[in-house]
């Protein structure tokens, strides 16, 4: 039987015991579509469905496990326009504006990245996915609007192509 | 492909989580009004087709030991397709976005150490005789996690 390779980076990992490595190693590529995805996932490894499910449960209740669920590719779905949109934010007011952007739905990722001065000012990153490049245009007025930042300087990046995405491995 | 109603009403749902179960299929399937098999084919098609690009847990990778960053470069228009081969024949480069701005690359290393991301950033720099700008999350703002269509 083909088991999974267990990342260097898990290995090392504080507070999973080998058993819970080898659970996420198993499921790193994602859950088998079947009746029993548990059961399977288990039989890779050799270990009960009921102990698969419990490890599980308690990975995600330490928060190891963000969620299970599904990632979508908002291209394919109709949102063709995706754009980084950048903010020169003081940094006594980062938090704030940060926990500001997180409600809007469009918004898919809100993070606080470094300036690297002199070239690039900017050091609060959001993504917006869009129908279009008007529709992603709007949400950064409305955005601009309720969470006050008329006077803070800000930059739309369109994306013009991909040229790689994979799901990142764990 | 066309996603249909019920194709929506399973990514939304998928979205918000999926049961740990021993049915778990059965139990999204009773939820939306559907049986276990029409929703696994319509989960296996989308993923096919690559509308949903991955089926199963989301890991806290810096939990989990994994490291991530946001690279950005700057690039002059006819040297961008030479560099754009450099950088995505590396593993490590998860995905890599061309944008309309000076700094005109945008791409994500996802590397099993943090230590890795230096060095991957180094060689990358050396190989196509351009500086990178490494731009890691210093904090991570809370998201919904659901994009409803």
């Amino acid at each position: 039987m083909n088991v999974p390779k267990i990342p260097e980076g898990l290995i090392q990992m504080p507070g999973l015991d080998e058993r819970d490595k080898m659970l996420v190693a198993a499921i790193q590529s994602g859950l088998p579509l079947c009746s029993h995805p548990y059961a399977e996932i288990g039989q890779q490894i050799d270990m009960a469905e009921a102990e698969v499910i419990q490890r599980l449960q308690r990975l995600l209740d330490n928060d190891f496990i963000k969620r299970m669920g599904v990632v979508v590719r908002h291209h394919e779905l109709g949102y063709q326009s995706n754009a980084m949109v950048v903010w020169d934010v003081p940094d006594a007011q980062v938090k704030a504006l940060g926990h500001c952007m997180g409600q809007f739905e469009f918004i898919t990722l809100c993070y606080q990245r470094p300036r690297r001065l002199p070239e690039w000012r900017y050091n609060l990153f959001c993504m917006i996915h869009g129908r279009s490049r008007d529709d992603v245009l709007r949400c950064v007025e409305l955005v601009v609007e309720r969470c006050s930042l008329q006077s803070v300087a800000h930059e739309v990046l369109f994306s013009q192509r991909r040229f790689k995405q994979r799901g990142a491995r764990y | 492909m066309i996603v249909d109603d019920l194709d929506k009403a399973l990514i939304n749902r998928l979205q918000d989580g999926f049961p740990i179960s021993d049915n778990p299929y059965a139990d999204i399937a009773a939820e939306l009004g559907s049986d276990e098999s029409t929703v696994i084919q319509r989960l296996q098609d989308m993923l096919d087709q690559k509308v949903l690009t991955r089926f199963g847990p989301m890991y806290h990778a810096e939990k989990l030991g994994g490291a991530f960053s946001l690279v950005a470069m700057k690039l002059p228009e006819h040297d961008f397709q030479r560099v754009s081969e450099i950088v995505n024949s590396f593993s490590e480069v998860a995905h890599n976005y061309q944008r309309d701005h000076a700094f005109n690359m945008w791409f994500v290393l996802a590397t099993e150490t943090p230590e890795q991301i230096n060095e991957i950033n180094a060689e990358i720099s050396m190989q196509t005789g351009y500086p990178v700008y490494n731009m890691p999350k210093l904090e991570e703002f809370y998201v919904k996690l659901k994009f409803t269509v």
